[in-house]
């Protein structure tokens, strides 16, 4: 029997052969998306150059050189060097490293933080749900940008403080996935019989409801990621985000647009990559709800 | 038959019906309304008063006297337990005293009213051009489902969502002011234009047109065109996006079979039946795009150096000028948090499925 | 019978799938008069699909072909889709099943019946809210000024079905598709429902083609059955002569019906032939 026939197998003979038959039906599906597939060939770069960019050959994306200083796109720097004489394409490449690095954070603290809640106030009900949910709410209904932007300023500026800025502002819709998702299971009968066998709040709802609530919660997480991109692109562009010599994008936006005239590529460059790699997570995650969640397309 | 009388009856007394549910809304509203104001102005009170280390020294910056830094210290209330310093706060909130501003000696609440106007006029304008498109480009996209037009909507919606706005507006003024010519460059008006006008909405188009100024409106349409069509687009790329979802399960449902059944053109179908349906939803994709513009000012008012509460804020932020960033914050939260609200309260009033 | 008004003639309705293309009508030829004709047949066997490939709005992709379909000897599918707006409504119309579910939600029941009106009739708004009052008081509901006003979520179940014919027999058609008029309805309104259809539709001497699953309903109130099964028309049969229908398949759901004063102590289930569907 050959690989395909294996996964395909109307009869699977064990359940891991089930469910990766039905991760490689999906992916069937997924593969025929030219758009999904485009996103995830952007994703797949941004990760690759993100892990490999220390042992490139490039040169190091701090290192001044003025004498270089401003030189345009050309053999010696691809794209052309920024006002310290800095190579733009190294700066570029060591930024996806940062970009990647907060997605990552982010979502790190948020998916955990929004399924906790979300589990627990549609799990245990009662008051605890009305007050649960309506903080959620009411941080829905908030600003985001904003007070991210008033918190970051507060604090002080940096990599840090945007990071937790993001998350404090992005857990809320995960909750709101992950109460719905309890709230369906919560009286099935395979959870009531879990309970009687005496599986403790917790046990059920990471076995039962976290399970539930992956696809839907991976399809928002991609989507998302094109939002945190922004949003740390449009702090770090106001001087709140990563602060120099790092190379995060949004803050050689920001520097090179004292030179937009003259040397459009310092500020264009960056700017480039942010869109890039948003529409890259975009696209992947617009291609992801189309097979995992076709009801909410 | 017993139902066809109650039925009748209802239909024959809706006011007093209506009456009731309709106090009961609007105090659900308006619960619902004051919780997440205090709840915002809570998470304001505590960025500016609990989270950083010196709360005295971020409201009157580093260079203050002593005198001030001590008189600043009492108002705030800093030895006084939290939950007190907090109804201080709000007191002093609800008497629209949001201190004075480090950076331009003005009450903060004056300032906010100076600046707001440049700040809705960018916003309003950018609605307009993103719905007038954005609606009809989704309805367009959904009748021709996996056709090209619906695939161009799909990309273009995309690549809205993608774009980070400060940049495109850096390059739109490369290209349409510095290259090309087109436009305006930043700013509201030519230096030569300012105060020709007398302000009385604060909206110089509007102020323009009410003193019969051309020249004056030329201008500032010249000068809100590249923003506003910038902006524009990501309202049409959200728009766009909604439109043909909400179309596409409209179009599934039976009372469109039935419209066509009944013999009505394809285009009263679509336009009438279909679209008529779903203005209520769409109207709250618009009110929350209106809000997200209105925070996305931050970003964009910086690249164009558009005066409104976006740059104020921004501004203050640089001056470490605590109070305005959070008057200002304040404010554009209130609206958010208002359109937010009041969309769920207009699809209750507007719709007649769940209309009371 | 008299001349023809509607022939049908080797329908075909054809969904493409990715194992290939799926004839789901497959060949019914009927001809009908001025005479009333029910089709019945098991969930699934194409009823809906025939009616609406008449009225030529089988969803896409769904594909309709045949050898003739033809109304008053006009080919319907050789109209364009401009004239076809013509047709609808106005010569041939449609009565869905769940008015819950098929009158517009956000459109005053009024407006939607007076709709059809002004634009076949090319009538002004004075006119059409006449009529469409009228009408509703044709089927027979109490107040209709004020149900005029009403939205349909409004209305009770045999209410909006009511109002449904109202609206389609308004324009006065020739033909008209009841398909499944009252299954989603309580049983006691049913019977008054089917009442007001039969006798508007004998008053106004159009012709009627019911669709259900009640093979006890359709010959009370049709001429002729058509029984279906799967996409096929397996036999044709004068309503009073039901009992010597001749198809296994219909002879098996006249044995399974329950009848008063019966005697079997068990209801014989229905035994299914493979050869049926061939
Ligand atoms: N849009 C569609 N796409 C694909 N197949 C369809 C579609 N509509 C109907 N079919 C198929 O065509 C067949 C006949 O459908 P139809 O609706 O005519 O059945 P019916 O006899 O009216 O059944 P019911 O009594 O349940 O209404 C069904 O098997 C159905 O699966
Ligand atoms: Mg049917």
């Amino acid at each position: 029997m050959s690989a395909p026939d294996w996964l395909l197998t109307e009869a699977p003979a064990s359940r891991r052969q089930a469910s990766l038959g039905r991760w490689y039906r999906n992916w069937l599906v997924f593969r025929r998306n030219p758009l999904a597939m485009i996103g995830l060939a952007i994703v797949a770069l941004l990760i690759v150059t993100a892990v490999l960019a220390p042992v490139l050959p490039l040169q190091s994306p701090t290192a001044q050189a003025l004498s270089q200083r401003l030189a345009p796109p050309g053999a010696q720097h691809w794209l052309g060097t920024d006002e310290l004489g800095r190579d733009i394409l190294a700066r570029i490449i060591f930024g996806a490293r940062i970009t990647l690095g907060i997605v990552l954070m982010v979502v790190a603290i948020v998916v955990p933080l929004g399924l906790l809640i979300g589990t627990i106030s549609g799990y245990i009900g009662g008051a605890l749900d009305v007050v649960l949910m309506r903080i959620t709410d009411i941080f829905l209904a908030f600003p985001r940008l904003i007070l991210a932007l008033a918190f970051v300023a507060a604090i002080k500026p940096g990599l840090e403080s945007a990071i937790i800025a993001i998350a404090l502002t992005s857990w809320p819709p995960y909750a709101r996935i992950a109460r719905a998702e309890t709230l369906t299971v919560r009286n099935a009968d395979y959870v009531k019989v879990a309970k009687l066998q005496g599986a403790s709040w917790l046990r059920i709802i990471w076995h039962y409801i976290v399970p539930l609530c992956s696809t839907s919660v991976v399809v928002r997480m991609t989507l998302d990621m094109a939002g945190i991109i922004l949003t740390a692109a449009g702090l770090g562009f106001l001087g709140l985000g990563a602060q120099p010599p790092t190379p995060e994008w949004g803050a050689m936006i920001s520097t090179g647009r004292d030179f937009l005239l003259d040397q459009w590529w310092v500020a264009t460059i960056p700017g480039i990559a942010i869109f890039a790699v948003s529409l890259g997570f975009n696209l992947l995650g617009d291609g992801l709800r189309d097979v995992l969640d076709p009801k909410r397309t | 038959m017993a139902n066809d009388v109650t039925t009748a009856a209802r239909a024959a007394a809706p006011g007093q019906i209506f009456g009731a549910e309709f106090a009961y809304e609007l105090i659900r509203f308006l619960g619902t309304l004051a919780l997440t104001l205090l709840g915002l102005t809570f998470v304001t009170f505590v960025i500016g008063r609990v989270v950083p280390i010196d709360p005295v020294l971020a409201v009157v910056g580093d260079r203050a006297m002593p005198e001030t830094y001590e008189r600043v210290r009492q108002e705030l209330g800093i030895d006084l337990p939290i939950y007190q310093q907090f109804w201080l706060y709000l007191t002093k909130i609800a008497e629209g005293d949001f201190g004075t501003s480090a950076m331009t000696s003005q009450p903060v609440l004056h300032d906010l009213f100076q600046y707001f106007p440049a700040t809705l006029e960018l916003a309003t304008a950018a609605t307009l051009i993103g719905v007038l498109l954005g609606i009809p480009l989704g309805v367009v996209a959904a009748t021709h489902q996996g056709r090209l037009i619906d695939h161009v909507t799909r990309i273009v919606g995309l690549i809205g969502y993608s774009i980070p706005v400060f940049w495109t507006g850096l390059v739109g003024l490369l290209v349409f002011y510095a290259w090309l010519g087109w436009v305006a460059g930043p700013g509201r008006l030519d230096i030569g234009y300012d105060g020709l006008v007398e302000p009385v909405t604060g909206l110089i188009t509007i102020d323009s047109l009410l003193s019969v100024d051309w020249d004056v409106f030329k201008n500032a349409i010249a000068h809100l065109l590249l923003p506003a069509s910038l902006l524009g687009y990501l309202t049409l790329a959200y728009v766009s996006r909604m439109t043909r979802s909400f179309m596409l399960t409209e179009l599934n449902q039976e009372y469109i079979l039935t419209a066509r059944a009944k013999g009505m053109p394809e285009r009263r179908v679509i336009w009438r039946h279909a679209l008529g349906n779903i203005i209520v939803p769409l109207i709250t994709v618009v009110a929350l795009s209106y809000a997200s513009l209105l925070e996305g000012a931050v970003l964009t008012e910086t690249v164009f150096a558009w005066p409104g509460l976006g740059q104020y804020i921004t501004r203050s932020l640089f001056n470490a000028d605590m109070n305005a960033v959070l008057g200002g914050t304040l404010l554009i939260g209130t609206i958010f948090v208002c359109l937010n609200v009041l969309c769920d309260m207009l699809y209750r009033l507007l719709d007649p499925r769940v209309r009371p | 019978m008299s001349d023809p008004i509607l022939e049908v003639e080797n329908l075909r309705v054809t969904f493409p799938t990715h194992r290939g293309d799926v004839d789901v009508v497959r060949g019914v030829s009927f001809s009908l008069g001025r005479e009333r004709l029910g089709i019945v047949g098991e969930s699934g066997s194409g009823k809906s699909l025939t009616g609406r490939s008449i009225m030529r709005l089988v969803p896409p992709p769904g594909r309709v072909s045949a050898t003739r379909l033809a109304l008053l000897g006009h080919d319907l599918l050789k109209t364009s889709a401009k004239e076809m707006t013509r047709i609808r409504g106005k010569r041939i119309a449609m009565i869905l099943q769940d008015p819950k579910f098929s009158l517009n939600p956000v459109m005053k029941v009024g407006h939607q019946i007076e709709e059809s009106y002004r634009l076949h009739a090319d009538a002004d708004r004075g006119q059409a809210r006449g009529k469409a009052i009228e009408a509703l008081s044709a089927v027979r509901i109490r107040d209709p000024e004020a149900v005029y006003h009403l939205y349909p979520h409004q209305l009770s179940g045999g209410m909006g079905q009511r109002v449904m014919i109202a609206m389609m027999l308004m324009p006065e058609p020739q033909v008209l598709i009841a398909d499944e008029p009252t299954s989603a309805l309580d049983v006691t309104v049913q019977l008054q429902v089917l009442a007001i259809l039969d006798d508007l539709v004998r008053e106004r001497g159009m012709s009627l083609i019911l669709i259900s699953h009640d093979l006890g309903m359709v010959s009370a109130f049709c001429d002729r059955v058509m029984i279906m099964y799967a996409g096929k028309a397996v036999e044709t049969i004068n309503a009073r002569d039901l009992d010597k229908v001749e198809h296994p398949y219909a002879r098996g759901l006249i044995a399974s019906a329950p009848r008063l004063g019966d005697d079997r102590p068990e209801l014989p289930v229905l035994q299914r032939d493979a050869n049926w569907a061939k």
